[in-house]
């Protein structure tokens, strides 16, 4: 067992001392040119020996009991190889880092689109056919499907101070009413698994974030030990939480390769995914703001409703990031989960901010208006000293900066009045949107593995798109003094150290932490080869120097050198508060007859600690940017009013930005070391450029037009609504 | 997809032997293999029509052209006779789907390809276009992509094709081989079949009719021409409404205005009425206001797409001052010159 | 009737070898290049034409693998991402990816490239799209065509305006060595 690396003190900016310099630089990835070239293999696409093929058949009732399985339909059609049903089947995929099984729910059928049996084949053409046309019978119950109607709620409320006198004292106010609905993650890639046993062991080929907890997930869901079970993920077509937790498919393929004693894949249709995987809930939310007259809150109130399955643990933190943007002394929650027959919601990238923010954000643009200041400036005026509720300083934080420098480069000091600037049929507008989000670390283990000057990293950490085979690659080969290439990366196998996954943006700072205290652990024996102190030894180009003495690591590491790295969080998590800050500012333009509004710029700035890699970074920031560009104004999942069930589920009626939608992105960095955070002063960063990006849009437009959309997403239809209110 | 059989056709005989009411051409595949994915249909046999030869011509005829049945959707946009006389079915064409699904699909296929409503896609719901007599699960449903006009009690899909908005526009026709080797004309309206009892018959096609070319009129010379679609995504995405407009005006008035509608109907929706109240008008934001009322007078709206008529006014508004002059221009309206 | 359809002959031209296959008629030109020839670089995501990761060329036309069917395509020439390049060997669009940082997972890629490949051919041929202001010349090059053109290709990662950077770098090298 690795030693692990408690997070208690700041520490030591070893980064800035190396001087491979690889570190932060907008270096490829390495796994480029496979992934450019069609060659990286994802899930699917390592066909086993004899493999056969599963689909899924999913429920079509909303609540009720499985009665029967009438396979006649399914006889004669050549290649059915059988249907597949089990008391492990799961409901629906496990929430994040679970750890343990989902809800295996026998007969019991709890949402319309709940996976049901799995029909294998031979080819994967018989095996459709089959799951088509295998008829199943119920019995049904009544079930509740609309989160503002049902009987069944859950309510968490907190606060601080006493907002309703706030409110009652203040000079300004807004109380409104705002709602956003259910999204989900559509990555890419349909989730898929490959499963083969071999005796009392299964190894799954599947596409997931969080290895480590996937397997025990599997374990747990087919009852063996997690010993016996092995997961690969080396590439992962994108996942936005919808792989965090062990889904349908695996635990059919696993259960279905067992039975059948052949390996098994099972590849959700892009349908299935909509129905079977866990989506974001919808969220209905009050924002009431209390302020001074010049702008300073007394208070805030975020109250909200969320919905899930009951039974589930998870429900949208939509309040997240409303506890530390902003001051007020006096603040109030309450958060309520609406119990509901509909597919089950978990984590969807980043869940809290990516709908909460849109509302706070939207807030803080009509307090500003109403009170008569400046967007920017009301949050300048807004800082918080401290986290407002817990007290505890922040670590570093340079959101003033983001602000400003932000402002300063889109050029915020042209933003015209509400709908006063026209070009032929478009309005065009400008709005703006902080940007927060929390910091975490997650346990997390690596090897690292010199030989000569090459070394090998692994860890069963996942690169989901975010960058992780450049990182970890950067990190190993910035504090082993090896070119980028002397390295190499090996991810996504659960023989490897368990990692923190990929999921919370935890990865980078996590599992780069363990391999930056594995390759340090080699440093030291480095240095102690050479007999110099640590602090003495330079590591450049696969070369050791400690004063005059200069020895190739060829020579000092001719025998391997292996060490494990580990970290977990520690006192610094608590008693700093820790998060990546950042402003969106954008430009758009809206259509005047039609109401279509299209974004013309659009510019974030972030500060997230080092920045371990400036061009992936920025990619994951474009990322975020994009999907609040799409929760602004596109994506939209429709449930059916009778049955709950998924309408828009398919990539034609759910609405992910296209090329069109979205302009060239600017993404500015900003230099910060977050010395509390972990021993890279690196926070994460693959959420945090959603957060208010979407307010930011919505701002915009009611800048061009004066429509304020609170019903997101801001269609055509909408924008004519208020158009027409307006008279234009 | 269940099983069925492939034959590839050499000729149009060939092709027309194998049709019936169980068997269904295959063209770009586009359309239909989207469909029998998911058993929503359901052929036994496919016969391929793409090896047939002279298909995939554009060519004289009269003073019009005649477009084969097999022409790619981006080979039609982007013929130099079309882009420089028919403008608005260029537009039409550029804006559905994408480049790829326009190099697949095909003129002939375009205008038979089925509606987008959910519920016709959803084969575990009621629905008479797919099912008939099972019921129509869009009324209190999910009613975005639906129709408002030349709906029935049965159905309320809306026809998706943006193509075909163009072609309705010109006044073309499609010509029909017939299984005795005969050939006939259809326009538009003949062709399309409103849903009434039996939204499931949507043209008045034979199972083995084969569609041959589509024939456009002398070009509207000279014209204003406009195709406008308003969707919910930038690109890549299906008409919520769209407008095409053929429009002359001579001395301050407007001598012709021909007008068709897409997304808001059960097929490609012309009405001469609205026409004709603004032939011999001068034009005027508020003669455009009314003509947009007039049109959507008879609409049944559902909760989900009452907001199409409010949507339509206004572009149909927005299209018309842009075709008439009273406003600039915007990409989507061009001009078509007398023919040399 | 046809409910043990037997498998049908077809012999396609991928990448520029001749590739004769048994299949069901079934099989879409998609997962005939996945399943059966182990050329996996076209990828999945909808199998509706939703979101263009199984672009290819046919007949050096871009089209979505997932809505066609593999017996269609008789004798026709097929090219994949596996033959636009290798990591050995990459085309100028797939080195420009890489620099330009045009995808994150990597999944919606190959058909990106593909697409992006087709893209400027296109451009080159004067095809007109949605956007071009005008008809009947010849559309500029520029980033609102790009995207308007590019929009058949779906990337939930949203490496858009990376994707855009590299077939736009590519567009003005190829401009600049033509002129
Ligand atoms: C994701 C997606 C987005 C799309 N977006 C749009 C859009 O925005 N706007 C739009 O207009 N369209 C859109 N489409 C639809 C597309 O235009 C059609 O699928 C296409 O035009 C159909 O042509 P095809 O040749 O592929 O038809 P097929 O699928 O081959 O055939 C369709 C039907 O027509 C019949 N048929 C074909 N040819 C003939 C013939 N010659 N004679 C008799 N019958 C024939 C077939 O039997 C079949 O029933 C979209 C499609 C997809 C998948
Ligand atoms: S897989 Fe073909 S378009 Fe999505
Ligand atoms: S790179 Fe992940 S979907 Fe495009």
């Amino acid at each position: 067992m690795t030693d692990m690396f408690r997070m208690d003190k700041p520490q030591p900016r070893l980064f800035d001392e190396t001087v491979q310099g690889v570190i932060g630089k907008p270096l490829d990835r390495p796994e480029g040119l496979l992934k450019v070239t069609g060659r990286a293999p994802y899930a699917a696409e390592v066909p086993e020996a004899n493999m056969v093929h599963g689909v899924l058949v999913r429920s079509t009732i909303t609540r009720g009991r499985l009665t029967g399985i009438d396979k006649s339909a399914l006889e004669g059609l050549s290649g059915i190889l059988g249907v597949i049903r089990s008391p492990e089947f799961v409901r629906n995929s496990a929430q994040g880092m679970a750890n343990e099984a989902p809800i295996q729910p026998e007969d019991h059928v709890a949402y319309f689109g709940q996976p049901m049996a799995l029909v294998v084949a031979e080819t994967f053409e018989a095996a459709r056919d089959g799951a088509h046309r295998l008829r199943l019978s119920y019995e049904t119950e009544h079930a509740e499907i609309d989160p503002t109607t049902t009987s069944e709620i859950d309510t968490k409320p907190d606060s601080f101070g006493d907002l309703d006198s706030a409110m009652a004292q203040a000079d300004v106010t807004i109380d409104q009413k705002y709602s956003t609905p259910g999204q989900v993650s559509a990555a890419m890639e349909p989730h898929a698994s490959i499963a083969w046993w071999e005796g009392d062991n299964v190894t799954l080929r599947g596409s997931y974030q969080m290895l480590r907890f996937n397997r025990n997930e599997l374990a747990d869901s087919l009852g063996i030990d997690p010993e016996n079970v092995r997961i690969l993920s080396p590439y992962v077509g994108g996942g936005f939480g919808s792989k965090l937790g062990i889904g349908s498919e695996a635990v059919a393929a696993a259960i279905a390769a067992r039975e059948l004693g052949r390996p098994v894949r099972v590849v959700m249709s892009r349908q299935h995914v909509f129905d079977m995987v866990l989506r974001r809930s919808e969220t209905h939310q009050r924002l009431r703001l209390a302020a001074k007259a010049d702008g300073t809150l007394l208070g805030i109130g975020h109250e909200d409703r969320v919905s899930n399955l009951p039974g589930e643990e998870f429900s949208e933190p939509t309040a997240m990031a409303t506890h530390f943007m902003y001051g007020g002394e006096n603040r109030l929650y309450n958060h309520e989960i609406a119990r509901i027959h509909r597919t089950p919601s978990g984590s969807v990238r980043a869940p809290g901010e990516a709908v909460g923010m849109l509302a706070l954000e939207s807030a803080m643009d009509e307090l500003a208006e109403v009170a008569g200041i400046d967007p920017v400036e009301l949050r300048l005026r807004n800082l918080p000293e401290k986290h407002p509720e817990k007290g505890v300083p922040f670590s570093s934080r340079r959101f003033e900066d983001c602000l400003r420098e932000g402002a300063k480069e889109f050029g915020w000091e042209n933003r015209t009045p509400t709908a006063s600037r026209r070009e032929g049929d478009w309005f065009i507008g400008c709005g703006m949107s902080g940007a927060g989000r929390a910091n975490m670390l997650v346990p997390s283990e690596a090897r690292v593995t010199l030989e000569g000057d090459r070394a090998i990293v692994e860890t069963d950490m996942t690169d989901i798109g975010t960058g992780s085979y450049a990182i970890l690659t950067q990190i190993a080969a910035e504090l082993l003094g090896l070119p980028m290439d002397r390295v190499e990366t090996r991810l996504g196998d659960t023989r490897f150290p368990g990692a923190s996954g990929s999921g919370g943006s935890v990865g980078a700072g996590s599992s780069g932490s363990s391999v930056f205290l594995a390759a340090k652990k080699i440093r030291a024996r480095l240095a102690e080869a050479m007999g110099c102190a640590e602090e003495d030894l330079t590591l450049q180009d696969g070369i050791a120097r400690s004063g005059n003495i200069q020895k190739p690591l060829s020579e000092l590491a001719a025998t391997a050198m292996t060490e494990e790295g580990g970290i977990k969080p520690g006192a610094m998590g608590k008693e700093f508060f820790q998060a990546g800050f950042g402003a969106h500012f954008v430009e758009i333009g809206v259509n005047a007859i039609t109401g279509e509004a299209r974004v013309r710029r659009m510019l974030g700035v972030f500060s997230a600690g080092r920045i371990l890699n400036e061009k992936t970074a920025t990619s994951q920031c474009i990322g975020g940017m994009v999907w609040g560009l799409g929760a602004a104004l596109t994506e939209e999942l429709q449930h059916d009013p009778r049955t709950g069930g998924i309408v828009s589920r398919d990539l034609a009626n759910y609405h992910v930005a296209s090329h069109a939608d979205v302009p060239m992105i600017d993404v500015r960095l900003l230099p910060e070391r977050d010395d509390q955070a972990n021993p890279m002063q690196a926070k994460g960063i693959g959420e945090l450029g959603i957060s208010g990006a979407g307010a930011a849009v919505t701002n915009a437009i009611y800048n061009a037009c004066g429509v304020r959309i609170r019903d997101f997403p801001a269609t055509p239809d909408k924008i004519i609504a208020g158009l027409e209110a307006l008279g234009r | 997809m269940r099983p069925f059989d492939y034959h590839r056709a050499t000729d149009l005989d060939d092709a027309s032997g194998h049709l019936n009411a169980s068997t269904q051409i295959i063209a770009g595949g586009t359309n239909l293999l989207d469909l029998m994915k998911l058993q929503v249909m359901t052929p036994q046999q496919l016969v391929d029509i793409n090896r047939i030869d002279g298909l995939d011509r554009i060519e004289p005829e009269g003073e019009g052209l005649r477009i084969g049945a097999l022409v790619p959707n981006s080979d039609l946009a982007g013929d130099e006779r079309i882009r420089r006389n028919y403008p608005v079915l260029s537009r039409a064409l550029l804006a559905g789907a994408s480049g790829q699904l326009r190099n697949k699909a095909t003129t002939g296929g375009n205008l038979l390809q089925r509606t987008r409503c959910p519920y016709f896609y959803e084969t575990a719901m009621p629905c008479n276009k797919r099912d008939p007599g099972t019921g129509c699960a869009a009324r209190g449903g999910a009613t975005r992509m639906n129709a408002v006009l030349g709906v029935s009690e049965h159905c309320i899909a809306a026809h998706p094709s943006d193509m075909a908005v163009g072609m309705r526009v010109l006044g073309a026709e499609v010509e029909i081989r017939r299984a005795d080797g005969s050939h006939t004309r259809k326009t538009l309206d003949e062709l399309y079949s409103l849903p009434g009892e039996r939204p499931d018959i949507e043209t008045t096609l034979s199972p083995d009719d084969i569609i041959t070319a589509v024939i456009l009129p002398a070009p509207v010379a000279p014209s204003v021409q406009s195709y406008r679609k308003v969707r919910d995504r930038a690109s890549y995405a299906f008409a919520l409404v769209s407008v095409a407009a053929v429009v002359q005006v001579e001395g301050g008035k407007i001598t012709r205005a021909d007008l068709a509608f897409g997304g808001i109907a059960s097929r490609p929706w012309r009405d001469p009425a609205v026409e004709a109240m603004l032939v011999g008008e001068t034009p005027s934001i508020d003669l455009f206001r009314a003509a947009g009322k007039r049109l959507v007078a008879a609409a049944e709206t559902q909760p989900g797409n009452a907001f199409k008529l409010p949507m339509v006014r206004r572009t149909l508004a927005g299209v018309l001052a842009e075709a008439t002059g009273l406003s600039e221009p915007t990409t989507g309206t061009d001009n078509v010159g007398e023919i040399a | 009737m046809a409910e043990r359809n037997p498998p049908q002959s077809v012999t396609l031209n991928v990448n520029g070898t001749s590739e004769t296959l048994e299949v069901d008629t079934r099989v879409t030109l998609l997962d005939a290049l996945r399943d059966h020839l182990n050329l996996t670089g076209t990828k999945k995501g909808c199998d509706h034409g939703q979101c263009g990761a199984c672009t290819v060329m046919v007949n050096g036309r871009r089209i979505n693998s997932c809505l066609t069917l593999a017996v269609m395509h008789e004798g026709d020439e097929i090219t994949t991402i596996e033959g636009i390049g290798t990591p050995e060997a990459p085309s100028d669009m797939q080195r420009a990816f890489v620099t330009c940082d045009g995808f994150q997972c990597g999944y919606c890629t190959p058909g990106q490239v593909m697409s992006g490949t087709a893209v400027l051919e296109e451009f080159r041929q004067g095809w007109p799209s949605h956007v071009s202001k005008d008809l009947t010349g010849n559309a500029d090059f520029n980033d609102e065509e790009l995207a308007e053109r590019m929009s058949g290709n779906l990337c939930r990662c949203s490496a858009y305006p990376g994707i855009r950077q590299a077939i736009t770098s590519v567009a003005t090298k190829t401009k600049e060595a033509a002129e």
